[in-house]
């Protein structure tokens, strides 16, 4: 707190207090729109859009209540309200989710991130986004309903889905070390997630 | 919705509750890491230019 601050009038402290919060939230929403995007360049602006729609918004923002839930629902709109499609195609390559996807003999044994993130990337838009708020955001489930604009059932619903179908999708490199078509598991998988995903 | 989940008998080496719940747990683990690794990463510069350029403009018309 310096002294020009100090003779600012009102608006301008609460601007700089608002600026404040929401360059510390940056982080937050660069990780939310790479799990939404998943390409790093696509999330950047994303998240930039966000923040400045965050920024322009300021003046309907109440100080004091939860900036973090509120920016992410600003970034979650933006994300749904532009092309998206494109994102995500691209980055679901079918011979790189084949190649990487490998069996699972330990189940405590670690996964590997570039399996979970292509593992995430087949799940249903729904199902990532309320298992990333909850599971890696730190929301509870009921901000997690306000963010996404549903009931809390149905993100306590979505979130035990996508655990389960992230398991499956994870889990299922066995087919390949059996010998039988991988590649066939994973095209009806994608295949599923491509129609999920369009149904919206 | 799926045909086969009929056959409900334990495949060969079908995973137990505790083996799936550590499953999930490092599932869960991983996801975290995921997301922290992107928050831990420093902000690129043209954050804190775009918003030190809108507040600027809107200072300059009266905030």
């Amino acid at each position: 707190m310096n002294t020009t601050s100090l003779r600012a009038p009102p608006e301008a402290k609460r601007d700089a207090a608002f600026k404040q919060q929401l360059v510390a939230l940056i982080p937050q929403l660069r990780a939310f729109a790479r799990t939404l995007t998943g390409d790093p360049t696509a999330a950047d602006d994303l998240a930039q859009d966000a923040m400045m729609k965050a920024w322009d918004a300021r003046a309907s923002f109440e100080m004091g209540t939860n900036m973090k839930a509120w920016t992410f629902m600003i970034l979650r709109n933006q994300f749904y309200s532009e092309k998206r499609r494109s994102w995500r195609q691209t980055q679901l390559d079918q011979e790189a989710a084949e190649r990487t996807l490998v069996a699972v003999d330990d189940p405590a044994a670690p996964v590997a991130l570039d399996e979970l993130r292509l593992g995430l990337a087949m799940l249903p838009e729904e199902q990532r986004e309320a298992l990333v708020l909850v599971g890696a955001g730190g929301f509870a489930y009921e901000e997690a309903a306000e963010i996404c604009g549903c009931a809390v059932g149905t993100v306590k619903s979505r979130v035990s889905r996508a655990r389960r179908a992230l398991q499956g999708i994870l889990d299922r490199g066995d087919y390949s070390r059996d010998g039988a078509a991988a590649g066939e598991a994973m095209g009806s998988i994608l295949a599923q997630a491509e129609r999920l995903s369009g149904a919206r | 919705m799926i045909e086969h989940m009929a056959k409900k008998s334990p495949a060969k080496g079908a995973p137990s509750l505790d083996d799936a719940r550590l499953r999930q747990q490092a599932i869960g683990a991983k996801l975290r890491q995921m997301f922290d690794e992107v928050v831990n990463e420093p902000v690129p510069d043209e954050f804190f230019e775009i918003l030190r350029r809108a507040d600027a403009r809107g200072s300059e018309n009266g905030g």
